[in-house]
């Protein structure tokens, strides 16, 4: 028997919206501060209205709403898959505004893809675009990286076992603290620190390649932002092709690099346990994976002669790998050349590398290191069984921070959430068929979209059919959210319309 | 005889023309300077690779100087394209495309190249000249006065909820 949500479920829901809704307002002052330092007059009222739509419903939905219970499991699980679409909505006003996108839908799209740390785009004349409105797009990445209803709520709330529940309801497991708070801020901690460090990288190797130092330290700090939270935005339209350089494509490639690794990896780097990152499995499954799809690549490419030197190669074919294997979506080449030029086998390395995904508890998008390393240890645990007599007792264990030993439960988790990917992956691909997009395009993007990589062929354009661009916006929700939450969303729906 | 020997070179002369026009609308564009959009040029990057071109649009972002040579990037609308040019050239731009202004329009004349071997594989263009065919200029912002208005709307708006949310703190904490 499917039970009706009570009024209470309703209620509790609606105040936590309320609280995501105004701290993602608060974050717009940041652009308004940007406005008012490059005297952008018409952005800063663009930030001003999103900033007053979203106190207004915020503050509607807190005052109506309001309630001093904590969190279900399944209300937390709705709060965090809501707080993604009413965060994309009320992100997207600003951007509307602002005349680059050509529908609401467009701008929806946008921020979806900023938020959701996905990267592809649907602006227009992107290079005349003030630096306020640019500076929202890579923001949205910072904030949706972190996990925009911990972001929000760790400004407001102390720790509650609430909290926890929307934690894991944005795809993070892993409890690097005690306290699920004082994780979020340790996040948001070595984020800022990184933040300052990649952007003053970024801003003087920007200045030594001939940019303006006030343009270098910009574009530093978003592309930072894109490239931590590997999202793939870039202030201007030829993303780092602008740059035309190989030293800004090497602190790029770091910065992917440190993006695509777990937050609590990162912990214990930080805390001088640098043995960690040989042990643990997802660096080691991460390396195993990069190493063979980029044979796969290097051979595809070499087949075609694309690319005749090693230097060469080395700027397009593998920093496309990484920029594909980390989830982050920045390009050194334009978007039909992947089409045109790189050719199937090529092209079929970069789509598994999207589809694997970087590190569990980390920004990427994808399967996930930690599961296909479950995987390929169950399945190697499978096969010692054969081998072995039956009386044999088969253990496998893996070390992730510490030795776990490996049971069904985990790799039945594993396989679950591999298996919604593949079925995403593939439904997308399918809708991109029945646009009428060749296979091998469709598939592409749709995996770009729903691992949130946000490479594209050329299909994502302003003129591609609304059905494709509502798809990838689910795509991108449901990718980044790791489907339980949208599930329990679902489920909540369902049994409001068949609940007794 | 001399009838047919007439229609023959009639023939020959009709087969010349045909052959002319056909390397002619062929071979001019890959011999001679054509003009091209970034899209012939993405799409099309191997039957231009190595050739001379003329390619127009507006100078954005920055002018990257190198040594002598600077980078430029110019788009015509669809995409833009890296330009690699001597850096007496890249002096002739004054302004460049951005939020704030209109770049100047120019015309570059050089070499394409798919897969720049100097340049770590870029697909770019070896300009040796450059002419400025339309001035930049600032622009100036124009702001909608129903966005003012509605900004105004919110800002009383939540002003005011935000004074009734203290008021009420307040009276709260002195119970």
């Amino acid at each position: 028997m499917v039970l009706k949500p009570h009024l209470d479920d309703l209620k509790i829901i609606g105040y936590y919206l309320g609280k995501i809704t105004i701290g993602i307002g608060l974050f717009m002052l940041i652009p308004i501060i940007c406005a008012l330092g490059f005297k952008e007059v018409s952005p800063t009222f663009d930030f001003f209205i999103g900033i007053g739509a979203s106190f207004l419903l915020g503050f509607i939905l807190t005052r109506v709403c309001f309630t001093d219970k904590d969190l279900n499991w399944m209300q937390g699980m709705i709060v965090v898959s809501l707080s993604w679409l009413i965060a994309t909505i009320i992100g997207a006003i600003p951007l509307y505004l602002s005349g680059h996108w050509a529908s609401y839908l467009d701008a929806c799209f946008e921020s979806m893809s900023g938020f959701a740390t996905t990267g592809l785009t649907l602006v227009q004349d992107l290079d005349h675009l003030s630096y306020a409105h640019n500076l929202w797009r890579h923001l949205a990445p910072f904030l949706g990286g972190q996990g925009i209803a911990i972001v929000a709520l760790s400004l407001f709330v102390s720790g509650s076992s609430g909290a926890f529940k929307m934690y894991v309801g944005e795809a993070r497991e892993e409890k690097i603290l005690p306290n699920v708070i004082q994780t979020a801020r340790f996040i948001w901690i070595i984020s800022i620190i990184y933040l300052l460090i990649g952007t003053i990288s970024l801003g003087v190797t920007g200045i030594l390649i001939g940019m303006k130092p006030q343009n270098a330290f910009f574009h530093g700090a978003c592309i930072f932002m894109a490239g931590f939270d590997t999202a793939g935005f870039a202030p201007q339209s030829q993303n780092i092709l602008y740059y035309h350089s190989f030293s800004f494509e090497i602190v790029t490639i770091l910065i992917m690099i440190i993006g695509t690794l777990n937050f609590n990896l990162h912990y214990h780097l930080w805390s001088g346990n640098y043995k960690e990152i040989f042990k643990n499995i997802e660096t080691r499954t991460l390396i195993l994976s990069s190493t063979l799809i980029f044979f796969i690549v290097a051979i595809g490419l070499k087949q075609l002669n694309v690319y005749p030197g090693l230097v060469m190669f080395f700027r397009k074919g593998f920093f496309q790998l990484i920029s594909g294997h980390s989830t982050t979506g920045f390009q050194t080449i334009y978007a039909q050349q992947f089409i045109k030029e790189w050719g199937s086998f090529a092209l079929g390395g970069i789509i598994c590398a999207m589809a694997l995904g970087g590190c569990a508890c980390s920004t990427a998008g994808g399967i996930k290191m930690l599961r296909l390393g479950i995987i390929l240890k169950a399945l190697k645990e499978d096969i010692r069984r054969i081998m072995l007599p039956e009386k044999a007792v088969v253990v496998q264990k893996f070390h992730h921070i510490k030795n776990i030993f490996l049971d069904d439960k985990q790799v039945r988790a594993a396989l679950l959430i591999t298996l919604c990917y593949l079925v995403l992956y593939c439904v997308g691909a399918l809708i991109g068929m029945f646009c009428g997009y060749p296979f091998l395009e469709s598939l592409f993007e749709s995996t770009s979209a729903a691992a949130n990589v946000g490479f594209s062929c050329g299909v994502t354009n302003a003129g591609m059919p609304a059905i494709l661009k509502v798809t990838y916006i689910i795509q991108m929700w449901a990718g980044r959210l790791e489907f339980m939450s949208i599930f329990t969303l679902l489920g909540f729906l369902v049994a409001a319309v068949k609940g007794k | 005889m001399s009838h047919v020997t007439r229609h023959m070179s009639h023939v020959k002369i009709f087969l010349k023309a045909i052959l002319i026009i056909i390397s002619t609308c062929y071979l001019l564009p890959v011999t001679c300077y054509s003009q091209v959009s970034s899209s012939d040029l993405i799409n099309n990057a191997k039957q231009y690779d190595g050739k001379e071109i003329v390619y127009s649009g507006e100078v954005i972002g920055d002018v990257m100087v190198r040594g002598n040579f600077a980078w430029i990037n110019v788009n015509d609308t669809k995409n833009a394209i890296g330009i690699w040019l001597p850096r007496n050239l890249a002096k002739e731009i004054s302004i460049t495309g951005s939020y704030e202004a209109k770049g100047d329009i120019v015309e570059v004349k050089g070499k394409f190249n798919r897969v720049c071997i100097e340049h770590g594989g870029d697909l770019d263009v070896h300009a040796y000249m450059l002419n400025v065919i339309k001035k930049g200029k600032n622009v100036d912002e124009v702001i909608s006065p129903r966005k003012i208005k509605v900004a105004i709307a919110f800002l009383i708006i939540c002003l005011t909820l935000a004074v009734i949310y203290f008021i009420r703190l307040f009276y709260s904490k002195r119970r």
